[in-house]
């Protein structure tokens, strides 16, 4: 433990706020500066544990990862590793979730409050591939505006950063009062976990009771995979429906049957009277001994849900192809066109727009006047493109303009597709749905051929 | 101090300019070639010939297998596309260029980086390292903070954890790694001239020394006339199309 007054790389140490197993806390009196700060040193030495320094690493990492926000600290300054291990973070002035625990049974309608706001706060990390998987009440506070922050990220997995604790996996890491099925078996990349210690600590909330009571050895934390807790009413009978059914969603054992997103989770909670309602509502006891022993038997080879993907690997901006003629055969499809474009553009404020058009190779073509050279119909063609999609009045950098010489403008469309890993193509069809002069079979080729969704446009009839 | 690690360029001349400018934009000042600098593509003259003046500057260079096969190294482990290549690209290469790549070593060790083309373990047996036992085994040998290599053409990111056992991660492109050196790092950095993952962009890295940081890179560049040269070459179709499907 470090005297006050101690100074770090110029951060002058206050009284001690915690002293943790992996880390103490500090709080810093200076230098001043906008916001308060506390120091967080990471237990290391002799018979401190290695996983200790490692959470160091994981928390600089994660919450140097995360942008500013109400639902976390922001990070500040943090020291080398190897030679002065620190963190130096803002303080938040909250209440502790804890001090409600103390408490419980609370008032449905607070419950309800404390779970919404923990719950967006939850989802504002997971959408930015964040777990925080070390929740417990503890680590929640509550500013006095109200939002929740999240604390201690010494144990989150950032799905876009390698995992540094996955080796530490022999041994289940976390809380383990609070930990989710799959966390037992060594799973750390599912937000959804974090889900299950939500509704591990409304149910503490609403019960002031442990849903798993509190696992002193690995087999009674193994449990959790077969064995469902007592419903909240069992303890409490006048839960109120909704709040069951929510508390054992998050609660389910398979991380599919849970809500598949924080804030799906905090809208039932902030609409109480919209959640949709199952047998979870009504349960009184505990599923019954063959279900149990059904479950125990898959128990034995549990299989955790696999983990959703990362949001840089859902894929990037998409990208929608739209093939317009080199002359519109009628002025109607040309709007058609444009508002299929339009409501595409706004239904998805990522995708880009790459108009495209397919002409008969100019080479052939060369004339006396410039319109009739190879470029002059090429710009020509660009024109007409931008005349086109001007109304649409997107970003710049959303359209990009393209004229493909071929004979075959339905394979040149085909292959500019593939080799630009389009997502979707539109392209406009006569509305009596015969091939046009112009523009022969172009939909049914494409349609056939195309390795992506492909949207055949049609004028309404008059 | 940014370092800019470019592997498995394979004679690629559109894909290693694309990187290279992009690296520089990003403010890189040093540069290693990996190995397999040719082989496959159409233009190994002029990508020995850049890669020889980035040499010139100091940069880290280490030989391939393909270019020990351009130097008439036997080689019983290529594929019969990459020997038709590889004797199409002895005809092309002259002195200057074999000089350059006969000076070439297997492995450069520069403080706590150690450069290779594949494994760190046993650098002229090519081996892949694709599994944690071929990681471990690179690893151990190399005694450094940080291996890049590359043979093995997708990016990977394994890193020495406190047990003594390398976890492997697939690194988002573009999102930069806090590697600090009081860990051991294997870096593939992925190929650049020949990307084999289904997409098409060239695979590069680039290291920040000083704030200990590794970021990955995908770069999209002119796939069309690098396939165009190789089919005017008269080479194999197969390798043309591999560049324009990434795959």
């Amino acid at each position: 433990m470090l005297e006050p007054g101690t100074e770090i790389d110029g951060f002058r140490l206050g009284d001690v706020i915690h002293a943790g197993s992996m880390a103490t806390i500090y709080r810093l009196t200076g230098p001043d500066g906008p916001l308060p700060l506390i120091i967080k040193i990471p237990r290391l030495g002799p018979g401190e544990r290695a996983v200790n320094v490692i959470a160091f690493e994981v928390c600089r990492m994660v919450l140097g990862a995360l942008p500013q926000s109400p639902h976390h600290p922001t990070l500040v300054a943090f020291g080398d590793v190897e030679t002065t291990p620190y963190l130096v973070m803002e303080h938040i002035d909250g209440t502790r979730l804890d001090d409600w625990v103390q408490r419980a049974p609370n008032a449905p309608e607070e419950i309800a409050r404390l779970g919404a706001t923990l719950a967006l706060a939850l989802h504002d990390v997971h959408r930015q591939d964040v777990a925080h998987l070390d929740l417990k009440p503890t680590n929640v506070l509550y500013r006095p505006s109200g939002e929740a922050a999240l604390i201690d990220f010494g144990l989150a997995h950032h799905a876009q950063y390698p995992d540094l604790l996955a080796e530490e996996l022999r041994y289940p890491v976390g809380n383990w009062v609070y930990m989710a099925p799959e966390q037992v078996v060594g799973v750390r990349c599912d937000p959804r976990s974090d889900i299950f210690a939500l509704g591990a600590m409304l149910y503490q909330l609403a019960t002031g009771r442990l849903p798993f009571g509190n696992p002193s050895s690995r087999k009674e934390l193994r449990r959790r995979l077969y064995r469902d807790p007592l419903p909240p009413r069992a303890h409490v009978p006048a839960t109120p429906d909704w709040l069951q059914e929510i508390i054992l969603r998050c609660l389910e054992i398979d991380a599919r049957d849970r809500y598949a997103s924080a804030a799906e989770a905090a809208f039932d909670l902030a609409n109480p009277s919209h959640a949709s309602l199952s047998e979870r509502a009504s349960r009184r006891r505990r599923s019954g001994l063959g279900a149990l022993a059904r479950r125990w038997v898959r128990a034995r080879r549990f299989e955790p849900a696999p983990c959703p993907p990362p949001s840089l690997q859902s894929g990037p901006a998409p990208i929608v192809l739209v093939a317009i003629a080199p002359a519109q055969p009628e002025d109607a499809l040309f709007e058609a066109l444009q508002d299929a474009t339009r409501r595409l553009a706004a239904a998805d404020d990522h995708c880009r727009i790459a108009c495209v058009t397919a002409v008969p190779p100019a080479a052939s073509l060369s004339g006396e006047r410039y319109e009739d050279t190879a470029t002059g119909r090429h710009i020509k063609h660009l024109v007409n493109l931008r005349r086109w999609a001007k109304p649409l009045q997107l970003a710049e950098e959303r359209v990009t303009y393209h004229v493909l010489e071929s004979d075959k403008p339905a394979a040149a469309i085909v292959d500019y597709a593939t080799m630009n890993e389009v997502d979707h193509v539109l392209l406009g069809a006569p509305r009596d749905g015969t091939p046009t002069r112009l523009f022969p079979g172009v939909c049914a080729v494409v349609a056939a051929q195309a390795p992506c969704t492909v949207t055949v446009v049609r004028s309404r009839a008059v | 101090m940014k370092l800019a690690l470019f592997a498995d360029i394979h004679s690629n001349l559109e894909a290693i300019t694309a990187c290279l400018s992009h690296a520089k934009a990003l403010g890189a000042d040093r540069f290693a070639f990996l190995g397999d600098l040719v082989g496959y593509g159409a233009d190994p003259v002029a990508v020995l010939d850049l890669i020889e003046q980035h040499a010139a500057d100091g940069a880290v260079v280490v030989l391939g297998n393909h270019d020990a096969a351009a130097l008439g190294r036997p080689d019983d482990t290529l594929s019969s596309h990459a020997k038709v290549t590889i004797d199409w690209t002895q005809a092309q290469l002259g002195d200057k260029q074999r000089a350059f790549l006969a000076g070439l070593p297997l492995s450069v060790r520069q403080g706590d980086m150690l450069f290779v083309h594949a494994s760190a373990a046993a650098p002229e047996q090519w081996i892949y390292v694709t599994s944690l036992r071929e990681a471990e085994d690179s690893l151990r040998s190399a005694n450094a903070s940080y291996v890049f290599c590359g043979h093995v053409h997708e990016q990977k990111l394994f890193y020495m954890g406190a047990d003594g056992h390398p976890m492997p991660f697939r690194p988002v492109p573009g999102t930069p790694i806090p590697t600090g050196k009081h860990r051991q790092w294997l870096a593939i950095v992925g190929s650049a001239g020949q990307p084999r993952d289904r997409s098409n962009k060239a695979c590069y890295a680039l290291a920040d020394l000083e704030r200990e940081r590794l970021t990955f890179f995908r770069v999209p560049y002119d796939f069309p006339l690098a396939a165009r040269k190789i089919r005017s070459a008269g080479l194999p179709e197969r390798v043309a199309l591999r560049l324009e499907r990434g795959a």
